[in-house]
């Protein structure tokens, strides 16, 4: 047997983008790094188009599997045991496997789907499909080929150096490497949704920042303990990131005090882009990022829309805005984020929310609303007060 | 200025407890159950807590367990008393205003086939006597009531139901009550008590079973406490327990009349200063608290407002958007939503001063005037 457990690592899309894959792939392989990191003694290496990752027996295999196929741009991986690249040698490892599989899970039939990156290999990959297959069926007396429905199908990788066999493939999440295309400043509620939107444009390999509106003292010290907490799962799929806390209760107050109740909801929304924008350009973030979708409140009509991106000039990526809410739940529950996001603080203070809330604004009307406030000076206090929480991946 | 006025939630440690507490960490840490020397250090100072505890409660040491909190006093004597009764009969009486401990041991009862009925209470929390005295009957096994009421700091009449008891066995949760009333003469068959509700350590409460009561053990093993609760006894914590007892129950009039004072200094001036409120707490109720609801306004907001000015109060309604959080006490006083809404629990202790008091009454007034400004259009 082998000395380490070695674990294949295909990258997805990363393997189409031309020029920019060798950049890609490192960008790839410091994510792992970083992600297996105090597991123990893990090596990771990129190797002919593909990554190799290999651990110490005392790694935990299950942990180390979930902590790679956290890494965005992770097709798939493979535990794989390895052989050097002669058939005989590779027979004996493939005999190995085989009967380690008949004990623990009482395996009969097996098919070979062998293949070889080393184009010199003097045998051709149907023939080395057929040469392992009788070597395991010698090997293995109680097996059967079963070319149609296999219990396992094993995949034998022939290269220059190496070859592996395996069978399994666990799938990742796909996407591309963090870091491969610039930083988004996403809005952070509490809520379900906003973390998955940022878990989704990271996946495409934005880097995240956050900021989180709160109305304390109308807002309690646990809704905010509750978004870190949100905001450290998502930092285990996107790295260390930084949130920049805002208290609105200042805005609100001036907005309740000086416009109709029915366009509270909206006109605060506005403010959130514009302060979330000005925080955006001071850390270098390019776009911003929401978890709204289509319909759901009545700030996320159509119309509402509108009249929200109409204060900002950065582009506002919505990758929720299609989807349907259960869609949206069963992304939070596969992430990771939803137990943590249906604690009930978030919605806990709903003193400025009005009863009616307008859901076909217009913009001329919100803007005559607006003209009673001190909009520059009201989002300059409140990027000037803003605080900073370091959120560190769990 | 920095006042803590959640003192029926816990309190500060007197320094002296926190003093004796250190002290028998360092030097008691013999098992006394250990045979030899250092076990009997131990098992002494255990043993004079125990007879502190004992004349506090106007009792005997040998009807004293010491638990782990009130809660577990409350489960080992309702468990315990059902079961151990159950061929006599079903019934069990409490009130709807009991603290959890006992509300939900009694759901658990409730399951296992036995009879709850719950008593019902007027609008300062008062006990409907006449329901209890018609609820008593032969099949009674069991009558838990509160000596004083967590939220409003009603008393309830306790010496009264022990006479009326019958047959059964009564069970009073003082753990809002001690330190606070006198609990020597109640007649009551089993009191619960907790040390940190007087300035002793968290984790640390203690069960009077009147002798000759008959209890089953909750917790088995070892066989400590004689054979009524298995576990190694926690030594500084049974000392923090007598040092604060020591403190707070010989003091005790000095004590309440300082509260007193605080209470009804800033009830007078919430009264005369704040528009449309409502006193919930009885004019006759425990000195360690005030219940006041602020129309038009939400208890959480305001104790957010209030921690800012480092005031440290607490709500009659956790979270006002679902009704889970809302207070079973203040409902079951017949309150409006809107008027649980609106409730804030003010609690004392003796280290509260008038000074503190004119500091709240300022900032308090500030936060509901800031509400009520901004919430209007609710």
């Amino acid at each position: 047997m082998n000395e380490q457990n070695i674990f294949i690592v295909r990258c997805g899309e990363v393997a189409l983008k031309g020029m920019n894959k060798p950049y890609f792939e490192r960008m790839l392989v410091d994510r792992i790094r970083s992600n297996v990191k105090g597991l123990g003694n893990v090596d990771v290496k990129r190797q002919e188009g593909l990554i190799f990752v290999r651990a110490d027996k005392d790694v935990d295999t299950d942990i180390l599997v979930r902590q790679i196929a956290k890494v965005f741009g992770v097709a798939s991986i493979s535990p794989a045991v390895e052989a050097p690249s002669n058939l005989d040698d590779i027979g004996e490892e493939a005999v190995k496997y085989m009967m380690n599989l008949i004990e623990t899970k009482g395996v009969k039939t097996f098919k070979v789907e062998a293949k070889r990156a080393d184009k010199n290999f003097p045998v051709k990959s149907p023939d080395i499909g057929r040469i392992i297959g009788a070597k395991v069926l010698i090997g293995c007396k109680v097996l059967k080929v079963d070319v149609h429905n296999p219990d396992v199908l094993l995949y034998v990788d022939v290269r220059a150096d190496r070859s592996y066999i395996y069978q399994d493939k666990i799938a990742g999440f796909g996407g591309l490497p963090l870091g491969t295309n610039g930083k988004g400043m996403v809005l952070l509620s509490g809520g379900i949704d906003s973390p998955v939107a940022a878990w989704m444009m990271a996946k495409r390999g934005m880097v995240i920042e956050a900021v989180h509106f709160h109305s304390y003292p109308y807002t309690s010290q646990r809704a905010q303990e509750k978004v870190e907490d949100l905001a450290r799962i998502v930092a285990s799929y996107c790295g260390n990131f930084k949130m920049h806390v805002v208290n609105l209760l200042p805005i609100q107050e001036q907005i309740v005090q000086n416009c109709p109740e029915e366009e509270t909801t909206i006109l605060v929304r506005r403010f959130m882009m514009r302060i979330a924008e000005r925080i955006a350009e001071n850390n270098k973030a390019m776009m911003l990022i929401t978890g709204e979708n289509l319909g759901q409140v009545a700030s996320q009509t159509a119309e509402a829309l509108v009249v929200t991106d109409n204060v900002v000039k950065m582009p506002v990526m919505r990758p929720l805005i299609a989807m349907d809410k259960i869609d949206i739940m069963d992304k939070a529950q596969e992430i990771g984020t939803f137990e943590t996001s249906i604690q009930p603080y978030e919605d806990c203070c709903t003193v400025f929310l009005p009863k009616h809330p307008t859901t076909k604004p217009k913009l001329a009307r919100i803007e005559e609303s607006e003209s009673k406030l001190d909009v520059e000076g009201l989002v300059a206090a409140a990027v000037a007060a803003e605080e900073i929480v370091q959120i560190r991946q769990k | 200025m920095f006042v803590y006025l959640d003192n029926s939630a816990t309190t500060r440690q007197y320094d002296q407890v926190t003093l004796e507490m250190k002290q028998a960490m360092e030097d008691l840490y013999g098992n006394p159950s250990s045979l030899h020397s250092l076990g009997l250090a131990s098992e002494k100072r255990v043993r004079a807590a125990r007879q502190h505890l004992a004349e506090s409660l106007g009792a005997r040491e040998d009807e004293i367990i010491f638990t782990s909190c009130g809660t577990e006093s409350d489960n080992t004597a309702l468990y315990g008393i059902a079961h151990a009764k159950r061929r006599e009969g079903k019934k069990i009486i409490t009130s709807k205003v009991e603290h959890p401990a006992v509300l939900e041991a009694c759901k658990v009862l409730e399951k296992e086939g036995y009879n709850i009925e719950y008593i019902g209470v007027d609008d300062k929390c008062r006990l409907d006597m006449n329901q209890l005295k018609a609820a008593i009957d032969d099949e009674t096994i069991l009558i838990s009531i509160m000596a004083v009421n967590n939220e409003t700091g009603t008393i309830m009449p306790i010496q009264e139901i022990a006479k009326m008891k019958g047959k059964a066995v009564f069970h009073t949760d003082a753990v809002q009550a001690y330190g606070k009333i006198d609990l020597k003469h109640t007649g009551a068959d089993l009191i619960s008590v907790s040390a940190h509700k007087i300035h002793g350590p968290k984790g640390m409460g203690a069960l009077y079973v009147k002798k000759g009561i008959n209890l089953p053990a909750y917790l088995v093993g070892g066989g400590q406490e004689r054979h009524m609760r298995s576990g190694t006894e926690n030594v500084p914590g049974i000392v923090g327990f007598d040092a604060a007892c020591q403190i707070a129950i010989p003091n005790l009039n000095e004590r309440v009349a300082k509260m007193a004072e605080v209470r009804d200094y800033l009830k007078r001036g919430i009264e005369d200063q704040i528009k449309d409120i409502k006193v919930n707490s009885p004019d006759d109720g425990a000195a360690s608290v005030l219940n006041i609801s602020f129309m038009g306004t939400r208890g959480e907001v305001l104790l957010h407002t209030l921690e800012q000015d480092n005031i440290f109060v607490s709500t009659g309604s956790a979270c006002s958007s679902n009704k889970k959080g809302r207070s079973h006490v203040l409902a079951a006083m017949g309150l409006k939503d809107k008027e649980i809404e609106g409730a804030i629990r003010f609690s004392f202790s003796e280290a509260n001063t008038i000074e503190e008091m004119d500091y709240v009454l300022d900032k308090v007034n500030a936060a509901v005037t800031r509400f009520r400004r901004l919430g209007s259009f609710r």
